[in-house]
């Protein structure tokens, strides 16, 4: 059973990842996998497992980066988001 | 926080196996991964379990069905965006190339409009003349007998009736996936 927030600790700690995401999504699950397989520190976010405020301001948050609000949306140091599971850009901003 | 409802790998199954049945019937295919679409069904499962219909597993479901009904499996963008990438946004239904390893996967942009879109469509549909009413003079053959054509949103079969039927005969799409087509 998937907890709403968390965080994984890696050995690749030099960024700071959040992953904002769905329970029920497969492209949101690949993109778990890699950076637990990489070993990349990041948060984690499944917005359907929120309710209420809560869930509105995640939503907010998840919009600031990606209008359509789609998932997953992988925000990394506050700068950018890769929005989608696309491992080739995800690797190169992550230098992994 | 929302409890997410567990399903049992019997329920998975007794769903794939029913969605790919349909699915070579009407000439469509599911995710030839296996591991990936039962994947997908299970979040079909949970989201009947928590919402009531099968809201789009890949997709922030609303939870009220008025607001999810285009976004409900199959969703309205399923056709569009399986000529366009091969698959649907879930990449649950693929296309031909893609089943048969000549055109690669991947995840593909969204193609739903925002809900500030949604709403500004809707709003437009309300103010809209409706068709009778602009066209009543224009139309000849259905609409000269006064009975409404409908459109499944899902698979585009048209009939003249004065309601949209409880399902799909087609596509087996509910009725409130129909729209007014003239």
């Amino acid at each position: 059973m998937a907890e709403p927030k968390g965080h994984f600790s890696g050995e690749h700690a030099e960024h700071t990842v959040l992953l904002y995401a769905l329970s029920t999504c497969i492209w949101c699950r690949k993109t778990r996998q890699l950076l637990e397989e990489a070993q990349v520190s990041f948060d984690y976010i499944y917005l359907d497992l929120l309710e209420g405020e809560e869930r509105r301001a995640a939503e907010q948050e998840v919009r600031q980066w990606n209008p359509a609000k789609s998932f997953p949306t992988l925000v990394i140091d506050g700068a950018e988001a890769i929005v989608g599971f696309k491992p080739d850009a995800i690797r190169e901003k992550l230098e992994l | 926080m929302s409890e997410r409802p567990t399903v049992t790998a019997e329920q998975i199954e007794a769903l794939y196996t029913q969605l790919d049945r349909e699915a070579r019937a009407n000439a469509y295919n599911l995710n030839p991964d296996v591991d990936f679409t039962k994947g997908l069904v299970e979040g079909l499962l949970v989201n009947e379990a928590r919402y009531g219909y099968w809201a789009c597993p890949c997709r922030l479901a609303d939870g009220v069905r008025e607001q999810d009904l285009d976004i409900i499996c199959p969703c309205d963008y399923r056709d569009p965006d399986l000529d366009a990438y091969g698959a649907c946004y879930c990449a649950l239904y693929v296309s031909d190339a893609v089943r048969d390893g000549q055109q690669a996967l991947q995840s593909i942009p969204e193609r739903r409009p925002t809900e500030e879109q949604r709403a500004a469509a809707a709003a437009a549909a309300v103010s809209a003349p409706q068709p009778e009413a602009a066209h009543e003079e224009e139309f000849v053959g259905f609409t000269r007998s006064g009975i409404p054509v409908w459109r499944c949103k899902v698979c585009g079969y048209l009939c003249a009736r004065p309601q949209p039927p409880l399902k799909c005969p087609i596509c087996k799409a509910d009725k409130d996936r129909f729209e007014r087509f003239m």
